[in-house]
C-alpha cells in the first residue's frame, strides 16, 4: 500500500506540537527515511583512526546502505558502497580489516582502487566490443556523494548534490570542537570496540530521548535511586572519594529544577544539545596532572574554557549523539521501522592522563552495555512505546513540553529551559525539510499516478 | 588448609545454582571485599579497564545490581526474567594452598527468558577463587561470551 507519495503527505505528518505515530511504525515511511533523508543529509560514517594506515579498511552502512570507509593511497578517507560493479558481492565483510593497495572481489575477482577505480578484470578480451565502456559499472566500485573529515570524524552525504558540509553543522560543530580540544595534543583516537545493543524500535526514538531530561528521574529510579540509598546505607562519608557508580549513575537521580537550569541549546537542521551551564557530567572528580597539561597545551584561560564546557548529549542529526565530557560518540542505526542497533564508541584523548579513558570506559558499560542497569530501562520503554504504538486508540504523539505556542523559528541558535521538548521539534522540524528536499513537487506526483 | 578438587568443582555449581534459584544474598557473600566480577567486550581481551568491557563490577556495583532487581519500580524486570546454567564439569586449573589461590575454568550453557523471549549463550567462566577464614571466596570471576561481538538486546540477570 502507497499512502505517503507527496510533500504535503509528509508535510502532514509533523504538526508545531504533535507527530503522526506513523514516523516510527510504517514501513513505506522507513523506507522513505532510508531514500531520502539518508542520503540528503550527512551521516557520521567512523573516526579516522579506525583506519591509520593505507588500505586500512572499516565496513559500516549509512542508513540501509553498505559502505566501506577506507584510507587510500593518498593518505584521504574515502567512503565507497560495499559492492562489486559486476554482481552486486559485498567486497569486504569483516568489521575492519587491511586490503593493500586494491581490493579484489571474490567472486570473479575484479579488483579496484582503494579509491574505487577499476583496475582489473580477468580474460578482459571478453568485454571488448560489447560497449562495456560505456556503463557506470566499468568505472569500478562507487563512491558516495560527498565526504568530510571534521577533525578525525568522517561523515559522508549519499546525495551527489545537497546542502555543504558547513551549512548542515554550523555551530553545532562546536560540542566536537570541545570533544577533540579535551586531549592536550587535539587529536582523539578510538578505543577497543564499540558496545553493539539491538533495540526493538524505531531509531528516532532514542535520538529524542537523548535530549529528554523529564525521564532520568522516573525511568531510572531502580538504578540512580538505588545507588543513592546504598549509598546512605553504608554510611560512607559524602565529601571523601566515591564508589564509582555514585560519580557515574547517581546523578541521573538529580531533581526536576536541575535539568531545568542545565539548558537546551538548539541549531538549524536538527542539532542541539543538553547541558548548556551544567550537566551530570560536571562533578566529576579531577584527573591529577591533566589540568596542568592542558594549561601546557592551550593556555590558561583557554583551558579553563574548554574544561569548563560540561555539555551532556550534543545530538548530530539524524542520528548520533556525542558527549564532550565522556568521549563517547552513540550511532543509532536504522534497520528496520521498529530495529536499531546502537553503537556505543569511545575514545582516547592522545596525551592526557589513562584515568580519563579508564573513566569514559566506565561510564560506556554501567550506562550504555546490553547488560547495564541503566540501559535495561531505557530498552523497556522503548520497546513499550513502539507496541503501545499498535493502538488506534490515538494516533499523535505528543512533543508540546514548553512550546511557546505560535510558529517556532528553527533557522536560528536558541538556549532555552533544559526541560523543553524543543529540541524533539527541532528534528521533526529538519526531518519534514530533508526528507522532502528532493521530492517531486505534489502535482508532478500526483499526474504520474494518474 | 587443603582445598580438593571436588570442593572446587562443587563451589562452581553451588553458586551458578544459587544464580538460578535467586537467591542473591548467598550468592552476594560468596565474594571477597574487592571481588570484581568481569564481562569483556571483545574476544581475548585483556584489559578491563581502559577499554569497554560488558560488565566490570566491584561489590557496590553488583549489590546495586541485585537490589535493584527486588525494586519496585525496576520497569525492565516487570514482569521478572529468568535464568538458567547448565555448566561442564569444571577443569581446575590451578591448587595453590601454600597461597591459598585456586583458578577454576567452567564452560557453561547460559539461558536467559522474559516473556516471549529467550536467548542462548555460550559461555566460559573462570573463577580465581581464595581461602579466606576457611571458605572459598571469589576474588574475580570473568565471563567470556562465545559471540562476544554479536548485538544483543537486554542480558538482564547474570551469566
Amino acid at each position: 500500500m502507497t499512502t505517503y507519495r507527496t510533500r504535503n503527505d509528509i508535510e502532514a505528518l509533523v504538526t508545531p506540537e504533535q507527530v503522526h505515530r506513523d514516523v516510527y511504525i510504517s514501513d513505506e515511511l522507513f523506507r522513505l527515511e532510508m531514500k531520502h533523508l539518508f542520503a540528503n543529509t550527512w551521516v557520521f560514517v567512523g573516526h579516522d583512526s579506525q583506519v591509520p594506515n593505507k588500505g586500512d579498511y572499516y565496513t559500516t552502512q549509512i542508513g540501509d546502505q553498505p559502505v566501506i570507509m577506507v584510507r587510500h593511497t593518498d593518505n584521504e578517507v574515502k567512503v565507497l558502497y560495499n559492492r562489486c560493479p559486476h554482481k552486486g558481492t559485498k567486497i569486504a565483510i569483516d568489521r575492519n580489516g587491511n586490503t593493500g593497495k586494491f581490493f579484489r572481489c571474490p567472486y570473479h575477482a575484479w579488483s579496484f582502487k582503494t579509491d574505487g577505480c577499476l583496475l582489473a578484470i580477468p580474460l578482459k578480451k571478453g568485454y571488448a566490443d560489447t560497449g562495456f565502456e560505456k556503463t557506470e559499472n566499468s568505472k569500478g566500485m562507487k563512491a558516495v556523494g560527498a565526504v568530510m573529515n571534521y577533525r578525525g570524524f568522517v561523515f559522508a552525504r549519499l546525495a551527489e548534490e545537497g546542502i555543504g558540509f558547513e551549512d548542515y553543522f554550523g555551530g553545532s560543530l562546536s560540542s566536537f570542537d570541545n570533544m577533540v580540544d579535551r586531549s592536550p595534543a587535539g587529536r582523539l583516537e578510538v578505543v577497543g570496540q564499540p558496545l553493539r545493543y539491538m533495540h526493538k524500535c524505531n531509531w528516532k526514538m532514542l535520538v529524542e530521548n537523548q535530549t529528554d531530561t523529564c525521564h532520568p528521574m522516573v525511568a531510572h529510579e531502580s538504578s540512580a535511586g538505588t545507588a543513592v540509598q546504598i549509598f546512605e546505607e553504608l554510611g560512607l562519608p559524602k565529601d571523601g572519594p566515591k564508589p564509582p557508580a555514585m560519580e557515574i549513575i547517581a546523578p541521573f537521580m538529580s531533581p526536576y529544577e536541575f535539568f531545568e537550569d542545565m539548558g537546551i541549546r538548539t541549531w538549524p537542521n536538527g542539532h542541539g544539545h543538553t547541558g548548556v551551564h551544567h550537566s551530570i557530567h560536571s562533578d566529576y572528580s579531577a584527573i591529577p596532572g591533566y589540568f596542568e597539561q592542558m594549561v601546557e597545551a592551550y593556555g590558561e584561560e583557554k583551558a579553563k574554557a574548554i574544561l569548563g564546557e560540561n555539555r551532556h548529549n550534543t545530538v548530530y542529526f539524524p542520528n548520533i549523539m556525542i558527549k564532550g565530557p565522556i568521549q563517547q560518540l552513540r550511532n543509532f542505526i536504522p534497520l528496520g521501522p521498529d530495529k536499531t542497533l546502537v553503537e556505543s564508541w569511545i575514545y582516547r584523548l592522545v596525551d592526557a592522563p589513562d584515568q580519563l579513558v579508564a573513566r569514559t570506559a566506565m561510564y560506556n558499560r554501567m550506562i550504555n552495555a546490553p547488560t547495564s542497569i541503566v540501559g535495561h530501562d531505557d530498552l523497556e520503554m522503548y520497546e513499550r512505546a513502539q507496541e503501545g504504538l499498535a493502538s488506534d486508540g490515538l494516533e499523535w504523539v505528543n512533543v508540546q513540553r514548553l512550546y511557546p505556542g505560535d510558529e517556532e523559528d528553527f533557522d536560528h541558535e536558541a538556549v532555552e529551559n533544559g526541560t523543553t521538548e524543543r529540541q524533539m521539534r527541532n528534528q521533526f522540524h529538519a526531518w519534514v525539510k530533508f526528507m522532502i528536499a528532493t521530492m517531486p513537487d505534489d502535482a508532478a506526483v500526483l499526474e504520474a499516478a494518474e | 588448609m587443603t582445598v580438593s578438587k571436588d570442593d572446587l568443582i562443587d563451589f562452581v555449581y553451588d553458586e551458578v545454582r544459587m544464580l538460578d534459584e535467586g537467591r542473591y544474598d548467598d550468592w552476594m557473600a560468596l565474594w571477597t571485599a574487592d571481588g570484581m566480577y568481569w564481562m569483556p567486550l571483545d574476544w581475548k581481551q585483556a584489559d578491563p579497564i581502559h577499554e569497554t568491557s560488558l560488565m566490570w563490577e566491584d561489590q557496590f556495583m553488583l549489590r546495586l545490581r541485585i537490589e535493584r532487581l527486588k525494586g519496585a519500580r525496576t520497569f525492565s524486570q516487570k514482569p521478572k526474567s529468568r535464568c538458567h546454567h547448565v555448566i561442564q564439569r569444571p577443569y581446575v586449573d590451578l591448587i595453590d594452598d601454600e597461597a591459598g589461590k585456586y583458578v577454576v575454568t567452567t564452560q557453561m550453557h547460559y539461558v536467559e527468558t522474559r516473556l516471549d523471549d529467550q536467548f542462548l549463550l555460550a559461555v566460559t567462566a573462570r573463577h580465581d577463587l581464595v581461602l579466606q577464614d576457611g571458605a572459598l571466596k571469589i576474588a574475580q570471576k570473568r565471563v567470556d561470551i562465545l559471540n562476544c561481538d554479536a548485538a544483543f538486546g537486554n542480558i538482564q540477570l547474570l551469566p
